[in-house]
This record gives structure tokens, C-alpha cells and sequence, in this order.
């Protein structure tokens, strides 16, 4: 099958970039005989299917499940979600490919999204991403990726390592950075956003700030 | 502020907890609806003047009142896909106030007649939706959601439902889409989502920041709201402050207040020695206002006036020492990737804008090209089914009809330092579809 080239162009349109390989039948829903789920995915799946009364909203909560199962949407996991969602791949494949943390192809176990929209960017988030890309290197554990706006301009230029907000950062954080994630231990403590108190001066009234900061944490 | 009614207190530790949040007055705004009928909450909402804090500014009043009456299955969905550049108001009020916000669901479902609710947040926005599931789980065991509340006739499930990284979800129509577990395709309307929305059922759509306010209106009553801020534009807005300001940060503000008092007041103003080149007033989308501009009240009909918006409240301060073609770049960008592909002029319109700045940022373009631009911008203004197109056409024809002497400058410095001539040389192999690499 040779790949077709096409126009780059939005990254939503899936396809895009793709070749499809006209000459296979497509892919039925998955038979539940002969298809082998893991459990505990499977009732992650039902659990999310049970909330909605479509069972197609689940399709995205099943993606994420899947995903952290396998490490991203394999065709293999594609064929356990529609299994046991009995959808078609192809309809599962149309969902992962639209959305920016779902993963269509293998990446490292560690995501480190680098915000470099406007607001991080006006305060260095470009050298940012340079330095933590450059930093993680070819390392296979690290999915280092430009990220859009992660709503958190207040700590800019920040990034989302495996989901933990941190900022502001500067290039010097880095090593630690990587090295925290490496280790299993928790991303640069004192720069979470979880311990960040609001702005706004009137917000809180005198004790509060106070205790807030003691504890560390809310 | 000293009367904050969203942040009072915000950072009491343990507020995100049921027992806090209850201890210090909590839920005594639902107590107070329930033992009314959905017809006089509504009246309530309709006379605070309250307006959609997500983006629009539609009445919130108006747009309960649009579900249609009887018994149905209807629906009331939390946008809390908070994904507009410079905004992040709504993240601090759900990680820190999550019980505010399920009360001011249980009473707009009250009001809508509505018994199914979900919020639908960002998948970014992790620690933000584990508060959030831990808050629920608590509401929903203390009788606050579930079948009958509160012993009343009221019944209003919810669900918190992770998004998984689009831009386009905060749309309403395509965050319905999503929700319905589809790509995040925005709808044609009408039929609008009062009518058909979630499941083809009506659907009641409000942002985290709209429905956190409901309590307060219960509590103070809707015509002492109205007397918050200025005539229609009622009430506090929380504004989120970024980029060249020394105190970026989300700060409660009385609507109507001047710009400037925000921008210098409260953040205080870009970092000594720089000044102000231009501010985004309400996130990306928004037209940039210029130093010029900074007096203007900060509320929905004054910055409608000055030809921008207010938007989600996100302010976005550009100091003099950015280049107005990188900040372009920047959000056409942006624009490009979320653009979800479905209708034309945005899908093309936000690909051949980045093509064409990019020519500008090599000097490449001629200032004819600016014109061309800016008609581009023009053609996709209003032309599809969604306002994404829009959303980037409106702040980068701004950037052009306010600074095009520095873009025409962009273009010689650039052509200069490239050592381009304007004449280019034809190439050696005709081109026969230029698309792919211009």
C-alpha cells in the first residue's frame, strides 16, 4: 500500500494524512467470542457505558481507559473498547483522532505538554519547549509535545506532566523536572499549581491565606 | 473588591469539601429555591440581569426561559471546557469551590425543569475534575443530587464527563457532539440547543462561571444582583490577567470598572520600563484594544462599543517589545489547529492566514498581501456553522487595520534581511498545484 501524499491542513480532519487501503473489507464490530478484553478495562468501560443513556457518550471515558492500558489507541485497544462498546473500530477511530490526548500513535509513558499558546509564549514558553525537548532527548519514556492554552496563563510558561500542573518555569527547572518524573516522585513540589493560592488580594480574609500556606496544600 | 460574591474566601482550607462548604452557609441557596416553584427562580434569574460568563454574554434568564414547558426528559450541561487562550477562571473556581458550582446547577435545573445534568470539563484539567468527582460523590450522599432532593419534588442526576483536548468542545453544539461521544463537530443552528440538544433532547448550556453564580442571586435576590456592576452588564466578573503584567492572576472585578484600574491597578501593569503595545480585553478571540483604549469600563456593551468584547473575561497584556506579526502568527496558529475541519472558509481561511503571515515573517509578501488578508478574514466572518472562524479573523484583522504600519515594516526589514526582491525570479519547474508547499 503506498501512502498518498496530501495537503497538510487541519489536524482534525482525519485522514488527512492517511492512506486507507481500499482493497480490505472494513472492520465489523468486534465478536465478543473471539475477542479477548482484560477485565478490569472491560468493566471500566461498562462503568462508563452505565452513566450515559447512550452508551456512545462513553466513548471517549473508554478511549481514556483504554489508553492507559496500552499506552495509547493501538489498534489492539481500539478492538477491545468497540468490543465490548459494540461499536465499529473505525467509528472509535474517528474519536481518538480528533482529540489532542489521545494517542494514535506509541509515545513515551511520561507526557510532558508545554503550553506555547500567547500568554506562555509572551513570557518564554518557546525556549521552553526547546529545553525540554532537548533535555528528555530520545528518551522513550518522555512524550514531550507542544501543548494548546492548558488554562493556566497565571503560572506562564508552565506544562502538564502527566497531568500535573507546574509553573512558572524556568529553563534551570528542567533537569529537576525530568529527573522528579524519572523517579516516580512528585513534579517540582513547590511549583504545583495545587498549592497556588488565587491572585486577587480581597479574595480571602486575613486568617485564610495563612492556614493555606502552613498546610501546603489544600 | 471587598463584597466578593465567587471568591470570598476561595483559599479556606478544606472549602472543596462538603462540611466547609455547608459550614459557612453552603446550599442554603438550593434550600431557599426548592421551597420555591421553578417559575419564581426564573423570575429571579431574569431580574439579575445575569449574562453568560463563557463567552457570548446571552442572558442566562432568557435562555432558560427558552426550554420548552412539560414533562420531558431535558437536559442541563456545565460548560466547563474552559479552553479560550488566557482564560483560566474557571479552573480556580472548580479546584478550590466545586460545591458552589453543583449548587448552582441543582437550582438552574430547578428552574429549567431539567433532570439530567453533566458538566463537561477539559481532560487537562485532572486535579480540577477529581475535586470535582470527589465533591459530587459527596453531594449525591448527603441527599444534595440524586432522586427527590432535599425531600423535595426536584430530581437531577449528574455526571462529570472528561473531555480529551479540543478546543472546539467549548462550542456548545460541539461540545453536545462529544458529549454524545462523537468528534466535537459543531451543529447547524437552529435548531438551537433549548429545543434539540444533549440526546435531541432541550438542553440547558452555562458555563462553570454563570452557574457558580446562581447561589449568590438566590441568596441576595435578583433585583439586589442587578444593582451589582452596571445597567446590562450586572454583577462580578472574574477576569483572568496574563502575559507582560508583574501580577498575572484570576481577580474578581465589579463590572464597569475602567480597564486600565484592572490592567495597572490589579495586576500591575507590564514589568517596569515597558509599555503597553496592545491587550487582548476577552481572551484570543477577542480584537485587540490599544493603550489608547485602556479607559474604557470593562463590561459587555463598553468594549462591545470600542469594536471588541468582553468575552470570557481573559485580559492578555502585549507589551511593546513583541512583534505584532509573531503575535498574529500565534493565534492564527492556534486557530489553524483547533479549526475542526467542517466547514470551508475556516477549515481554508485559518490554513492560507498562517501561510500567508508566514510570508510576511520572511519577507516575502508585499503589502498588497495585507489587503488580501484581511479580505480573507472577511470572507470567513459569519460563513460557517461555528464561530472558531471568526474567533481568529476578528483579532488578526484588528492587529492589521491597528498596525499595519509595522507589518508593512515586518516585510521590508525581513525582505531586506533575506535579500528578496519583490520581482521573484520564475522558478525552473512549473508549478502545477501549489497548494502543498506555498
Amino acid at each position: 500500500m503506498t501512502a498518498i501524499p496530501r495537503l497538510g491542513g487541519s489536524s482534525r480532519a482525519s485522514g488527512w494524512d492517511r492512506a486507507t487501503d481500499s482493497e480490505k473489507d472494513p472492520a465489523l464490530i468486534p465478536d465478543p467470542a473471539t475477542t479477548e478484553v482484560p477485565a478490569e478495562l472491560r468493566e471500566q468501560i461498562e462503568d462508563a457505558m452505565a452513566r450515559y443513556p447512550e452508551r456512545h457518550s462513553a466513548a471517549i471515558p473508554a478511549l481514556h481507559a483504554a489508553q492507559d492500558l496500552h499506552g495509547w489507541c493501538s489498534p489492539e485497544a481500539i478492538e477491545q473498547v468497540a468490543c465490548v462498546m459494540q461499536v465499529t473500530p473505525a467509528y472509535l477511530d474517528s474519536v481518538a483522532s480528533f482529540y489532542d490526548m489521545l494517542e494514535t500513535s506509541p509515545v513515551g509513558r511520561h507526557s510532558v505538554y508545554v503550553c506555547t499558546n500567547i500568554s506562555c509564549s509572551l513570557r518564554g514558553a518557546d525556549a521552553l519547549l526547546a529545553a525540554v525537548s532537548e533535555a528528555a532527548g530520545d528518551d522513550p519514556e518522555f512524550n514531550v509535545r507542544a501543548f494548546e492554552c492548558l488554562g493556566a496563563c497565571d503560572i506562564a510558561p508552565m506544562a502538564s506532566v502527566d497531568g500535573v500542573y507546574v509553573g512558572p518555569l524556568e529553563i534551570s527547572d528542567v533537569p529537576q523536572l525530568l529527573e522528579d518524573t524519572r523517579a516516580g516522585r512528585p513534579v517540582l513540589p513547590e511549583k504545583q499549581l495545587a498549592t497556588r493560592l488565587v491572585a486577587d488580594p480581597d479574595a480571602n480574609s486575613q486568617e485564610f491565606p495563612a492556614h493555606a500556606v502552613e498546610e501546603g496544600k489544600r | 473588591m471587598s463584597d466578593a460574591l465567587l471568591f470570598k474566601d476561595i483559599d479556606e482550607p478544606g472549602l472543596n469539601t462538603l462540611a466547609v462548604y455547608e459550614a459557612r452557609g453552603g446550599y442554603s441557596a438550593l434550600r431557599k429555591a426548592l421551597q420555591l416553584t421553578p417559575a419564581e427562580v426564573l423570575e429571579q434569574l431574569e431580574a439579575s440581569g445575569l449574562r453568560g460568563r463563557g463567552g457570548a454574554g446571552f442572558q442566562m434568564g432568557k435562555k432558560v426561559s427558552f426550554l420548552p414547558k412539560g414533562s420531558m426528559n431535558k437536559y442541563l450541561v456545565c460548560n466547563a471546557d474552559e479552553s479560550e487562550p488566557g482564560t483560566f477562571k474557571d479552573r480556580e473556581l472548580m479546584q478550590k469551590n466545586p460545591h458552589l458550582l453543583i449548587e448552582g446547577i441543582v437550582i438552574a435545573a430547578h428552574a429549567a425543569g431539567a433532570d439530567r445534568s453533566f458538566i463537561y470539563i477539559r481532560g487537562e484539567y485532572v486535579l480540577q475534575a477529581d475535586i470535582l468527582d470527589a465533591a459530587i460523590a459527596e453531594a449525591r450522599e448527603a441527599g444534595l443530587i440524586g432522586e427527590r432532593i432535599l425531600g423535595s419534588d426536584t430530581t437531577l442526576s449528574l455526571v462529570l464527563h472528561r473531555g480529551a483536548g479540543a478546543y472546539i468542545c467549548g462550542e456548545e453544539t460541539g461540545l453536545l457532539d462529544s458529549l454524545e461521544g462523537k468528534r466535537g463537530n459543531p451543529r447547524l443552528k437552529p435548531p438551537f440547543p433549548a429545543n434539540q440538544g444533549l440526546y435531541q433532547g432541550p438542553t440547558l448550556i452555562n458555563n462553570v462561571e454563570t452557574l457558580s453564580t446562581v447561589p449568590a442571586i438566590m441568596q441576595m435576590g435578583g433585583e439586589q444582583y442587578a444593582r451589582l456592576g452596571v445597567q446590562s452588564s450586572t454583577g462580578t466578573k472574574l477576569v483572568s490577567i496574563s502575559g507582560h503584567v508583574q501580577r498575572p492572576g484570576n481577580y474578581e472585578i465589579e463590572l464597569g470598572v475602567p480597564s486600565r484600574e484592572i490592567i495597572y491597578g490589579l495586576a500591575g501593569g507590564p514589568p517596569e520600563g515597558s509599555e503597553i503595545k496592545c491587550w487582548f480585553p476577552g481572551g484570543s478571540s477577542s480584537p485587540v484594544l490599544t493603550p489608547a483604549e485602556l479607559d474604557i469600563p470593562y463590561d459587555f456593551d463598553s468594549l462591545a462599543k470600542a469594536g471588541s468584547m468582553l468575552g470570557s473575561g481573559a485580559i492578555i497584556v502585549v507589551d511593546e517589545h513583541t512583534p505584532i506579526v509573531e503575535l498574529a502568527l500565534k493565534v492564527a496558529k492556534f486557530y489553524r489547529h483547533e479549526s475542526c475541519g467542517k466547514c470551508t472558509p475556516c477549515r481554508e481561511g485559518t490554513n492560507w492566514t498562517v501561510k500567508m503571515l508566514e510570508r510576511i515573517d520572511n519577507g516575502e509578501a508585499t503589502p498588497m498581501d495585507l489587503d488580501i488578508m484581511a479580505s480573507v478574514q472577511d470572507h470567513i466572518i459569519g460563513n460557517c456553522l461555528c464561530v472558531l472562524g471568526d474567533a481568529m479573523a476578528m483579532p488578526i484583522g484588528s492587529m492589521i487595520a491597528k498596525f499595519r504600519d509595522e507589518f508593512e515594516q515586518h516585510i521590508e526589514t525581513a525582505r531586506m534581511r533575506n535579500n528578496l526582491t519583490l520581482t521573484p525570479a520564475p522558478a525552473d519547474e512549473q508549478v502545477l498545484f501549489a497548494g502543498g508547499s506555498a
